[in-house]
Formats: structure tokens, sequence, C-alpha cells
């Protein structure tokens, strides 16, 4: 038997190498804004559980170097994720001195490379494996149910982002919820205005143009400029229209946030309305017109649904975008996680950074799984349809 | 008459830009009225020249990176020695794109520090996901017949892609590269946040002032450079169609 080699597991072996041998594992650090001291594997761990880590690494590394089945592969990424976030909890009570409240420990570039090293093989199975939407749905879930359960156990409580985050639960949540209420609001309020102003676009030439041309041009205004520029019209309704300050229109705050978020979210939802109802087969719409289908009829029954899937790419775009965008809301007052990334870029404390960061990223990347399973359920199911 | 209307309103933008950069002072009465309490109307604590100039640089080296790589990985993934790649390069590229610009320059941070360097990380990566995606669309869609006519012609590997495939896939390469610039114009003001010198500066200056004429000023130097450059690639895309015979819009 001769031994092959697979492409990609070279490089995820000369990854995992490097990880494993030359860089640090976790880093120490007296107090939570002084540079801090790295420590590889081994020094960082209990011996036994630092030897038992380092074979774990180098055998699921072996696996990916090599020609290996696919289920082999899968089973070695999520032995390798699963040892690897389970044991940098450990690492970070191992290094914390007995009763010091003000040291950190926090996972270093040795760990964050395994952890990209192992997602590479993990995403690498995944895509060959072909999933379908539904099992994509599952396995974000099971993904989710772990991080979940490595939380609420605890044994992350000694690093030093769930230290950040101890320090300011009520907060957090209530940031996450703001954070969430903008960018899904937002959206709603885009598919309210956008999907009506799409079909009339699509029925009227001479709109099409002149509002697909204002919506790209609001595009290209930075959000930092867009959020500060809505701070004084929405400032001059909250004073002059009656009831505009009760239901909490503002100058600064989360209303302009909101219209900002609403304003870039109109061209994707707007555009992709024009383009899918553009897609409509004329046949489709022949036959419509032929059984004596209504205009109104021909748009719910007909065009809509063949045009729903494109509908749904443009609703995907302005989601992951929103999500993104939202951390921006914080520099005008209007919360979500920005607020912990720009507090944490102020006072150079990159634990806190991580803590507004980690959960935007987490979020965007979720809801953009749900959403291609959703579209490709819904693209299926129309070619099922017609076929 | 109709025809060189939008020409004529572009050269006016830019004429009006330029003007506005070299000489703001000029415009300070129209501003005047944005600003309380007697503050300054023109951004004072830096030229505005050199802010734009700054903005640009920055846009310009993050671009040119981002084009390389990704234009490379494609033409990589899409050899048969690379074929392997192809499957987990798509994934990898649409998991890329669901990662916010903030989330990426304020990660930056702690490995290169402040100031330049994590806006340019951040444009880099922002910048690589619809140059490659674009190079990938164009290189795996090229029609089979032209491909089997250079390859009859004798053609080895490197001239099918130096002399065919690169040439017929640029138009589409290029509207990728425009995509990227105009995202990567707005977010580099954001860069501002850790200490970059770009427009944001501007933004930033009149967020934290509560200066309104700072923020009109910026956001729009950065719109309207966006929709010139957008317009000015939009032009070069169509020429480079035309070339390949592919006959413009």
């Amino acid at each position: 038997m001769t031994l092959r080699f697979d492409k990609l597991g070279v490089v995820i072996a000369v990854i995992v190498a490097y990880a494993a041998f030359f860089a640090s594992f976790a880093t120490f650090r007296a107090n939570r804004i002084v540079p801090g001291q790295a420590r590889p594997i081994l020094e960082a761990l209990p011996p036994t559980l630092g030897m038992l880590l380092l074979t774990i690494v180098i055998v699921c590394g072996i696996v990916a170097l090599l020609k290996t089945p696919l289920i082999l592969r899968l089973a070695a990424s999520v032995a390798a994720l699963v040892a690897l976030t389970i044991l940098i909890g450990v690492a970070g009570g191992f290094l914390t001195p007995a009763g010091n409240t003000f040291a950190r420990i926090a996972p270093a570039s040795g760990f964050w490379l395994l952890i990209f090293a192992f997602t590479l093989l993990l995403a690498d199975v995944l895509t060959r494996l072909n999933l379908s939407p539904w099992s994509r749905v599952g396995v974000l879930v099971l993904a989710a149910l772990a991080i979940a359960a490595l939380l609420v156990s605890g044994s992350w409580d000694s690093l030093s982002i769930l230290k950040e985050y101890a320090s300011r639960a009520d907060s957090f949540w209530a940031e996450a919820s703001k954070h969430v209420t903008l960018a899904l609001g937002s959206l709603a309020g885009a598919m309210i205005v956008g999907i009506p102003l799409g079909i009339l676009c699509h029925r009227v030439e001479k709109l099409r143009a002149a509002v697909l041309n204002v919506l790209n041009i609001i595009q290209t205004i930075p959000s930092i400029a867009l959020f500060g520029l809505l701070i004084a019209p929405l400032g001059w309704v909250s004073v002059h229209v009656p009831g505009a300050a009760a239901i909490g229109v503002r100058g600064i705050g989360t209303a302009p946030a909101f219209v900002a978020l609403f304003l870039y979210s109109l061209l994707p939802v707007v555009a992709n309305t024009v383009v899918g109802l553009a897609g409509v087969p004329r046949a489709a719409n022949d036959a419509a017109r032929g059984m004596g289908m209504t205009d109104r009829q021909r748009l719910f029954d007909v065009e809509f649904p063949l045009a729903f899937p494109v509908i749904l790419t443009g609703i995907r775009i302005v989601l992951v975008q929103n999500i993104g965008l939202a951390t921006i809301a914080a520099l005008i007052g209007g919360g979500g996680f920005g607020v912990f990334v720009f507090q944490g870029v102020g006072q150079t404390a990159m634990d806190l950074v991580l803590l507004g960061a980690l959960p935007t990223v987490a979020l965007a990347f979720a809801a953009a799984i749900i959403l291609d399973a959703v579209i490709e359920m819904t693209a299926t199911m129309r070619r099922v349809g017609t076929a | 008459m109709k025809a060189w209307l939008p020409t004529l309103l572009r050269l006016a933008v830019l004429a009006l830009l330029v003007v506005f950069i070299t000489s703001p002072g000029w415009f300070e009465p129209l501003l005047k009225p944005l600003t309380e309490n007697g503050a300054p109307a023109i951004y004072n604590q830096g030229s505005l020249l050199t802010l734009t100039l700054q903005h640009l640089r920055t846009v310009l080296i993050a671009t040119v990176a981002a084009t390389t790589v990704a234009v490379a990985l494609a033409i990589l993934v899409t050899r048969p020695a690379g074929a392997e790649f192809l499957p987990l390069s798509r994934s990898l590229v649409n998991i890329g794109q669901t990662f916010p610009p903030v989330a990426v320059l304020a990660l930056a941070v702690p490995a290169v520090g402040f100031g330049e360097k994590p806006t340019l990380i951040a444009l880099f990566l922002y910048g690589l996901l619809p140059i490659f995606e674009n190079a990938l669309t164009a290189l795996t869609t090229l029609p089979g017949n032209v491909m089997e006519a250079a390859r009859g012609a004798g053609m080895t590997g490197w001239q099918r892609l130096m002399k065919v495939e690169l040439p017929l896939s640029t138009p589409v390469i290029l509207g990728g590269i425009r995509l990227s610039v105009v995202i990567s114009l707005a977010t580099a003001t954001i860069g501002s946040t850790v200490a970059a010198k770009t427009l944001g500066e501007v933004i930033i200056a009149g967020l934290i002032s509560n200066n309104l004429a700072y923020v009109l000023q910026g956001g729009l130097i950065v719109a309207a450079l966006a929709v010139l450059i957008y317009d000015g690639l939009s032009a070069i895309e169509r020429y480079a169609a035309r070339r390949m015979g592919q006959g413009g819009e």
C-alpha cells in the first residue's frame, strides 16, 4: 500500500505543525490591558492533558494529510475541535494563580490557528458530503448547542473574554437584543417598502432607472456619515412632530441607526424584486393571462411565487449586511454589539473587542447558513413544481 | 443631446470635488448654517486634500493586493492541479462574506497594532471576495468552442491561459474589482476608528464634536469619489468587453 497525500491536507498539516510546536497556545497577562506572555501547549496545560492534546492534534493532522475516507476525516476534525475547545478552558483554570482575579488568560495565535485548520478540514468534508439544506441547518444547530453547553457548564469561565462578559452580563444581553432588533427591524421595514416598490419598478419602466440610481447612490455614502447625517433631521422631527418623541424618535440613538440601516437595505430588496420579476418566463405569464387571471391574481399566484427565491437572495444579502453594519450604530449611541467593540478599541482591551465581534460574526454566519438553506429549498421546490 | 448629458454631469461633479478638496474655504458660507456655537465649518485639523489622497492610497494598495491574490487563486483552482480546492474555495468565499468589516478591523488591531495596517488588512480581506467570485465565474464559464479551438490550434496550457482565458475573463474580473473598490472606499472610513488617516477622520471628528458640517463634507467627498470611480471603471469594463467582441452591455 502506498501513502498518498491529500492536497488540502498538506496545507492543513503545515498549519497544524506550526501552531502546535512553534506558536503559543494561551497568553497570560497580569491584568486586562498589559501585554501578555506566551505559553505553548505543554506549559499551558497540566502535563498529561498537554501530551494528550498534542497527540490528538498530531493524529488528526496526519488523518488530514493522507488520503483517508471522508467519515474518518469528519471524525478527526470534530475530535480535534472538541478537544481544543474543552482544553482551552482547562488551560484558563490551570494558568490562573489561585485567588487572583486580575490575571487574564486568553487563547493565543496557536489556538486560533489550530481551530482554523480543523474548521477548514470540517468545511472541506461538509462541502464534499454535499449536505441537503436541512442537514446543514442541523449541523449549525448541533454546533450552537455544543458551544452553548460549554458556556453554560462554566468550563470557559476562567478565560478573559468571559471575565469581560461576567462584569457586563446585563448590558451584554441588552445590547444583544438591541443589535438583533436593529438588524431585523430595518430588514422588516425594507421588505414592507422595498417589495411593493420593486413590483412598481417592474411595472413602470420609467421609474425603474430613477429609483435604482437613487438607491445606488445611497449605498456609496459611508455608513458612519449616513448615521451622522440622519441625526439632525431626526432631531428636528423629534422636537416638531407631536408624538414622535414618545415613540422613541430622537436625534441620536436607535432612530438614526434604524433609518440608515433601512436605507441601505432598500437597494438589494428592490433590485432583487425587479430582477426576480423580470426573470419570470413569458410562457408562464401568457398561460396565466390565457386562463383569464386578473393582474392581481397573476402577481400573487404566478409572478411572485416564481420570483421568490431571487427576492430571498436579496433578503439574505440585507440580513447579513445589517448584522455587520449594526455594530457601527454604537458610534452614534444606537447600541448593539458595537458598543463593546468600540469601548474595547478605546481601552485597548482586546478581550472586550472580541466580546463584541465574536457574537456579531456568529450571528451573521448563522443567518447566512439558515437563509442559504431556505433559498435552496424554495428553489428546488420551484423546480419540482414546474418540471 | 441626451447622450452627453450624463458625461457633463460627471465632469461637473469631478470639477466640484477637485475645487472642494483643494480650496474648501470657498464653501464655508454654504456649510456655516450647519454648525453651532461658531464651530468651524471646514475641517481644520488636517488638509482635506492630503486626507483624500491618503484615503485613495489605502484603497489602491488594498485593491491591488486583493486583485493579485484573488485572480491568482482563481487561476489556481481552475487548473487541473488545483481542481480539488474548487468546492472548498467556493464555500470559504461564502463564509468570508459574512464577516462584518468592523469585526475584521477590530480583530486585526491586536495582531498588527493601530493605524493604517489593520485598515489595509480589513480592506484586503473584504476586497478579495467579490474579485475572486467574479474571476471564478469568468474562468469557469468560458465558451467551450473557443477553448476547443485554442486546444486544437496546439496552444499549451500557459498560452491558453495568457492569450485566451484571461483576456476573455477581463471584463467580468473588472466588474469584481469595481464592486470591491466601491465597498473599500466606504469601509476605509471606518478605519479611522482605529487611527488610520482616511476621510473617516473628518466624519468622526464631526460625530464627536456634534459638527454636522464635518460629517456632511466627509460623507459627500467619499460618496462623490465612489460614484466617479464606479462610473470610470464601468466605462473601462465596457471598453474591454467591446474589445473582446462581447459588444457592451
